[in-house]
């Protein structure tokens, strides 16, 4: 066989200081993120700040933004696979693979928060699905084995058209060609965007149920007042749209390397789905906060005022307000014609996710169930007051390197997935 | 005292409920073994605290530690205060607090695993062997009566390891559990019930047993005769939050 050289991909690096600056801090987010993984393997949970009665705190709020990630970025690949839009068949690729790497570290992140990691299987041999949880593991379940699938067949056809490659993108291409030599034919081809089609189909119902259910697993929870509105499962699913869509938006602004007028295009499209999705967003938080604050009475209220107005209130003012909406706001729309204004309001809005999502997941936790039951017995786990510590903050990083590296790996071996053309 | 300051009366204990005067203790065994004698979906333990007993010295949360071997972060039984009023008009008020084994109880059906359990004795129990550490069940507990085990020993700060008195097993649900990393039940929900391994052999929870004021009363709800259930009788009793519909098996008398 004639061996062709590898695809030669845009390396952005090699003129952009951005993009070495972010090379050093992956580096610095891999060292640490180490040393959090070895001490989460070797201790358990004695590094982290949670307690007994605050059980749930930075890592659960990074699986849950980890997952919407992937839901939004799963459901922005379907535009193309199931509704045909034209404009974005370029991106459909990068969109699934995407969502295929955020599920991993969604689904890293949640073994890492559990008690008993080698455990979790038994959600799949003896599970009680009144739980919410269990359906939880079984959507993640069969959404994994789906974007297996549909990434595959995306891709199927490169992988034939790429054995021929030299290094790393052709032995990945040979072995996921499983032996094929001859290129595929055009009924190859239809059978293969038929499958993608169904595939695509069912991940729709797939990703509601189970970004909604991450929403609903919170919601159901009636001891837990601030949690236990109906609203949760369509915040979750709209905060999954936004981010994995603004998730998306930065990584093909920045990294994608044809930046040409169709490119452009793409990103000014991708732009105003971000805007829709960011202020209805906007429009649901208002709702979720101000009908239980407008009396200034009820059982959540002095939550939501602790999460307002309490010692971290610079998270939700500054944080989800000021850096995850106002300035990208003004971003999407005051430079809604620069590709370069509309990468960083994607990532502004990605990030502060996170301290929107810690904000969801902490304050439902912050008030004693029962008067006075925090001064009931002194013990450093049994207190209300939680602020995660060092080593919560390398784990999460850990698992944003791995993230990281994987697409980055992904973007070298399936330079498809970039918008390189192999045949 | 200063003139014009007037005390409220200094309240008085309630009589003894047995006029036999027989220790409570004894009459309660008496039911134990009465209700052991039954089939277990025909027993319903319950547990009655008279809070005008309660003194408030937290020997029961004591007991509760050394029958259980409890470590740090892990707490069945802890006994919280209220103060009301200003001096010297003031009153202090004592509210023992154990799992309310529940007849519908919130911390089951989330349990993805269905590690967690309503036994037919109505003792919400843990199979500690099948427990995913999720702590979902600590969310839902409306009475905060789950806690979890962190892996921590008291020993860890006073000498780097764990002390002698922390490698003593513990008995619960009727097994031997050494507490060492990664096996259970570090890494696990912990909670009271009822000490079932006590229960099994005749004898009395730990907090009952210990309870010098006699404020605690535990036996078969379904047995009439039942000391648990005549101390009920004439006396204007509670359950915490009894709107949520939960139905504790404990029942504070007021």
């Amino acid at each position: 066989m004639v061996r062709q050289g590898p695809v030669v991909l845009h390396r952005p690096w090699q003129r952009n200081p951005v993009v070495i600056l972010g090379f050093v801090l992956w580096v610095a987010m891999l060292a640490f993120g180490l040393q959090g993984f070895v001490e989460r393997m070797q201790s358990d949970a004695l590094f982290s700040d949670l307690q007994s009665w605050m059980p749930w705190g930075l890592w659960v709020a990074s699986y849950i933004w980890f997952i919407g990630l992937s839901a939004g970025s799963f459901l922005l690949s379907t535009l193309v696979y199931v509704f045909g839009l034209k404009r974005l068949e370029r991106v459909g690729k990068l969109a699934l693979v995407v969502a295929l790497i955020t599920l991993i570290m969604a689904m890293m992140m949640i073994a890492f928060d559990v008690g008993h990691m080698s455990r979790l299987f038994e959600i799949y041999y003896r599970p009680q699905f009144h739980s919410m949880m269990a359906w939880m593991g079984w959507l993640y379940g069969a959404y994994f084995l789906l974007l297996v699938f549909e990434t595959y067949f995306v891709l199927h056809a490169d992988f034939v058209n790429g054995r021929a490659l030299a290094g790393g993108q052709g032995a990945v291409a040979r072995f996921l060609s499983f032996g094929r030599r001859e290129s595929l034919t055009e009924r190859d081809l239809r059978r293969d965007r038929r499958i993608v089609g169904v595939l695509a189909t069912i991940g729709i119902p797939l990703a509601f149920a189970f970004h909604g259910g991450v929403g609903a697993l919170f919601g159901t929870v009636d001891a837990r007042d601030v949690w236990h509105t109906g609203l949760y499962p369509i915040i979750f699913l709209t905060g999954a749209f936004l981010t994995g869509g603004a998730l998306f938006t930065s990584i093909f602004a920045f990294f994608w390397p044809n930046q040409d007028g169709a490119w452009r295009e793409i990103v000014l499209t991708l732009a105003k789905i971000v805007l829709v999705l960011l202020l209805f967003d906007v429009l649901l938080e208002w709702a979720d906060l101000s009908i239980p604050l407008w009396y200034g009475i009820g059982p959540e209220v002095a939550e939501l005022k602790y999460m307002l107005f309490g010692p971290f209130w610079w998270s939700f003012w500054g944080v989800s307000l000021t850096a995850g909406v106002i300035v990208p706001l003004l971003l999407l729309t005051i430079g809604r014609n620069s590709p370069k204004a509309i990468s960083w309001a994607g990532v502004l809005i990605v990030v502060s996710y996170l301290a929107t999502r810690v904000n969801l997941v902490v304050p439902g936790l912050q008030s004693p169930e029962l008067p006075n039951l925090q001064y009931s017995y002194h013990d450093g786990r049994l207190l209300y007051h939680y602020v995660p510590t060092w080593s919560e903050w390398e784990l999460v990083l850990f698992v944003c390197a791995l993230g990281i590296a994987l697409l980055v790996i992904a973007a070298r071996v399936l330079p498809s997935i970039m918008g390189r053309e192999l045949s | 005292m200063s003139a014009g300051i007037k005390l409220s009366p200094i309240p008085t204990l309630p009589p003894p409920v047995d006029p036999s005067q027989e220790d409570i203790t004894i009459v309660m065994r008496r039911d134990l073994r009465r209700a052991l004698a039954k089939p277990i979906e025909q027993r319903h333990w319950g547990m009655v605290i008279d809070l005008q007993r309660c003194t408030g010295c937290q020997g029961c949360t004591i007991a509760c530690i050394n029958e259980n071997k409890l470590p740090p972060g892990v707490v069945y039984r802890p006994v919280l205060e209220n103060v009301s009023g200003t001096f010297p008009n003031v009153s202090k008020q004592f509210l023992p607090r154990p799992c309310m084994q529940c007849e519908d109880p919130p911390c089951v059906p989330v349990c993805p695993v269905a590690a967690t359990y309503k036994r037919p004795d109505g003792i919400v129990a843990i199979d500690y062997d099948v427990c995913i550490g999720c702590r979902y069940c600590i969310t839902a507990c409306p009475y905060s009566a789950r806690t979890f085990d962190w892996g921590e020993f008291y020993g860890d700060a006073v000498c780097g390891a764990p002390t002698a008195y922390e490698e003593v097993p513990s008995l619960e649900y009727g097994k031997v559990w050494m507490r060492e990393p990664g096996t259970s039940p570090i890494g696990n929900t912990r909670k009271c019930q009822f000490c079932l391994e006590r229960l099994d052999h005749g004898e009395l929870p730990a907090c009952t047993e210990t309870c010098f004021g006699r404020a605690t009363y535990f036996g078969d709800l379904n047995d009439p005769e039942a000391l648990v259930n005549r101390v009920r009788q004439d006396r204007q009793m509670m359950q915490l939050k009894s709107d949520l519909g939960t139905n504790p098996s404990v029942f504070y008398l007021l």
